[in-house]
């Protein structure tokens, strides 16, 4: 099989740039540690409202600045509605589902998974910034998914 | 001496009345479904721009459903059929025997069956999950049963077509197949391949689950099975663009194919690495592990070399046939390209959308990357340039030359203009709303959703100037589909009874390829081995330690 001169140099630039492209991929997950969203925790997608600690939503101060938000999604809302925390605080989201498949995501931050029944998904974010963050489902999620939002209150 | 050639050609690419038949059933189907897609498209992009409201008995979602199945499943798969069928007829001696036009019409009964019972669940509004249809959400049963007939139809005619060849091949003793029928027989087998994990999830867990058989559903696994097949699936609707690229456009601007052998390897490599990369999709999901997750990245982005190979036969074909009619300089072969010849410049816009449409694809797979875009209306953006105008624009630039060569008529000079205009609108259109829905989605708009400002939120009411002019670009893409639409009608039916050619390329000489490349159980086996080491162990873990199950609900 003859390939054509120009073609070899060109596949051979283009395989180096994804070779490289790959290597930086797994550097960043590996070796710094930014992997997705990829909690394994597992939970009765019917029992969410009697299982710890997500029968009762809420914030939880773990550090100086840092806290646990253990929240449940279901069509079509979030709960607890409404956190609050202090300016610089690191919050760590634990978002399980009470029925369908939803989305969990931050405009404006790197905050965006899945919420699936069965599973406990989680991300971490430092609020730097005071404001009013909007929480949105971005999946589908039925009728009224459009409406599925909350918001949480850096002071 | 050329008018006695001419005669020559327009003898031997005649197609028998059989085969035009069967092909044009398919393609009569693939085009009803496109115009009413193109409809709900464009009213979801007024409604979601906020310049109409959808009356009471229409809901945003169950048309969003009747778009993403007819465009996505409907359209394509009919065309790209059809569309194989009239190739290997064309080539292969001018018709299909007995075995693959019974398989065909067999084929295209059962696909027409499972069509018909998803637009009437969806229209009924009991199918408003859209064409992922992701558990728990059930739909109704006979939803995820016309779904699986269409895919066992496509089977079928994917039988025929395999029929096709092996006659061929055995007619044929140590001969080198027809590059059309090799892309063909390429583009079926992981049709086949990849639609196993689907058929696996729709009639293992989906059927029983909404019948009721079955109390709860593995929603990770079922839609594991889904991505499994969900991203092949771009690919069965791109390999089909890519066969006219390689193999009509050369002809159809005077030129040569750049390499018969190349081609078929790049369709190897698509077949390799198109189907075991699905966790791409599932990046920002629980219950997959970051490890597995970057197998798949990895083997994902493998597909960029023969997305190089393709980019690079194309324009070594446009360089050496313009530098052939003339063209000097760097860039002069660039003038003497067909640029009014709608046959030509319709795929090649598709091309040229294809160039961000493919770097957007890699920031999509890109693990960390994922987390800005996922979910947001980027992604629609997205498709929208790779099948809505890459693979969308190639099909209409070959429909335009397919129905008349098939109906026995002519592309009349008005016609061809016409589809120059048509093909202004869609890019225009196209342009302006995959714009919009690329910036919208950096600014973390989430796609498949009804207009909402999230109760007055300053940042969501920010989003609305944006998804209006997203509106004006679908508004546009409608008037194009109705201009396309008007078109076909006018070749099927009314234009001048005459001679269209159906374009096939030669290569430069003789050329030898590796008897490898026809050795499909080497192939296959290769695949098997990619497929087992992405997907055996995470299925399997899947299975064996899965939380309590999840009962279907109906949340629409």
């Amino acid at each position: 099989m003859q390939v054509h001169r120009y073609e070899k140099i060109w596949l051979a630039i283009g395989g180096a740039v994804l070779a490289l492209f790959i290597v930086l991929l797994a550097v960043n997950a590996f070796a710094m540690g930014m992997h997705p969203p990829s909690d394994m925790q597992m939970i009765d997608p019917q029992k969410v409202d009697q299982t710890p600690p997500f029968d009762k939503p809420g914030l939880k101060q773990i550090g100086e600045k840092e806290y646990d938000a253990f929240m449940t999604a279901y069509a079509f809302s979030y709960a607890p509605a409404v956190i609050e925390v202090p300016v610089g605080s690191k919050v760590n989201f634990h978002v399980t589902s009470k029925d369908v498949v939803h989305g969990f995501e931050i405009p404006g931050t790197n905050i965006n998974f899945m919420v699936e029944p069965g599973f406990v998904n989680s991300a971490s974010q430092v609020f730097d910034q005071p404001g009013e963050y909007l929480i949105l489902c971005n999946e589908y999620c039925g009728a009224g998914h459009h409406l599925m939002a909350t918001k949480i209150i850096v002071k | 001496m050329l008018s006695q050639k001419a005669d020559h050609i327009a003898y031997t690419t005649r197609i028998d009345r059989a085969a035009a038949r069967l092909s044009l059933a398919y393609i009569l189907v693939a085009f009803s479904a496109f115009g009413i897609a193109a409809l709900f498209g464009m009213l979801q992009g007024m409604v979601r721009g906020g310049l109409f409201e959808l009356p009471g008995w229409l809901n945003y979602y169950q048309i969003l459903t009747a778009h993403g199945v007819l465009m996505g499943l409907v359209f394509t798969t009919y065309f790209i059929i059809g569309f194989f069928f009239s190739g290997i007829a064309r080539t292969t001696g001018g018709s299909l025997h007995g075995t693959a036009l019974r398989l065909g019409w067999i084929g295209f009964v059962t696909m027409v069956i499972g069509t018909v019972m998803d637009v009437v669940t969806i229209l009924s509004g009991d199918a408003s999950v859209l064409y992922t249809f992701y558990a728990p959400m059930k739909a109704s049963p006979y939803f995820y049963i016309g779904t699986a007939l269409l895919v066992v139809g496509s089977w079928l005619a994917g039988y025929g077509m395999f029929a096709s060849y092996a006659k061929w091949r055995r007619e044929h003793k140590g001969e080198r197949s027809p590059l059309f029928v090799y892309l063909a027989v390429a583009t079926m087998i992981l049709w086949q391949v990849c639609t196993i994990p689907v058929a696996v999830e729709v009639l293992f867990q989906l059927i029983p689950w909404s019948f009721g058989w079955t109390p709860t559903i593995n929603v990770l696994l079922s839609r594991t099975l889904f991505w499994f097949f969900g991203h092949p699936l771009v690919y069965f609707w791109l390999m089909p663009a890519y066969a006219a690229w390689y193999v009509c456009i050369p002809r159809i601007i005077g030129g040569k194919i750049f390499s018969d052998t190349l081609s078929r390897v790049a369709f190897i490599l698509f077949l390799l690495f198109s189907i075991p990369v699905g966790f791409h999709h599932q990046l920002m999901e629980p219950g997959i592990s970051p490890a597995w997750k970057m197998v798949h990245v990895v083997l994902t982005l493998a597909v960029v070399l023969p997305s190089l190979m393709t980019a690079f036969s194309m324009f070594a074909v446009f360089e050496t046939t313009g530098r052939a009619k003339g063209g000097k300089g760097l860039y002069g072969w660039f003038k003497h390209l067909p640029w009014t010849d709608v046959r030509f410049f319709a795929p090649f816009v598709g091309m040229l959308f294809f160039i961000p449409a493919g770097t957007g694809g890699i920031i999509n797979t890109s693990n960390q990357m994922n987390a800005v875009v996922h979910n947001t209306i980027w992604v629609t953006g997205h498709f929208h340039i790779t099948v809505g105008a890459a693979v969308a624009m190639t099909f209409f630039g070959v429909a335009y030359w397919l129905v008349p060569a098939l109906t026995g008529r002519k592309l009349t000079a008005t016609a061809n203009r016409m589809g120059m205009v048509q093909t202004v609108f869609w890019t225009v259109g196209m342009g302006i709303m995959s714009l919009a829905m690329h910036t919208m989605g950096l600014q973390g708009v989430p796609r498949r959703t009804a207009y909402t400002t999230y109760m007055d939120n300053p940042e969501a009411l920010n989003w609305i100037p944006w998804q209006r002019v997203m509106g004006m670009g679908g508004g546009l893409l409608f008037v194009s589909a109705i201009l396309l639409i008007a078109i076909l009608i006018y070749l099927a039916f009314f234009a001048p009874k005459g001679y269209t050619e159906y374009p096939i390329g030669e290569t430069d000489g003789e050329q030898a390829a590796p008897a490898l490349l026809e050795r499909w159980t080497v192939w296959l086996s290769v695949l098997a081995v990619l497929c087992v080491l992405a997907y055996a162990y995470p299925i399997m873990e899947q299975i064996q330690h899965a939380p309590p199950g999840s009962p279907g609900i109906r949340t629409w």
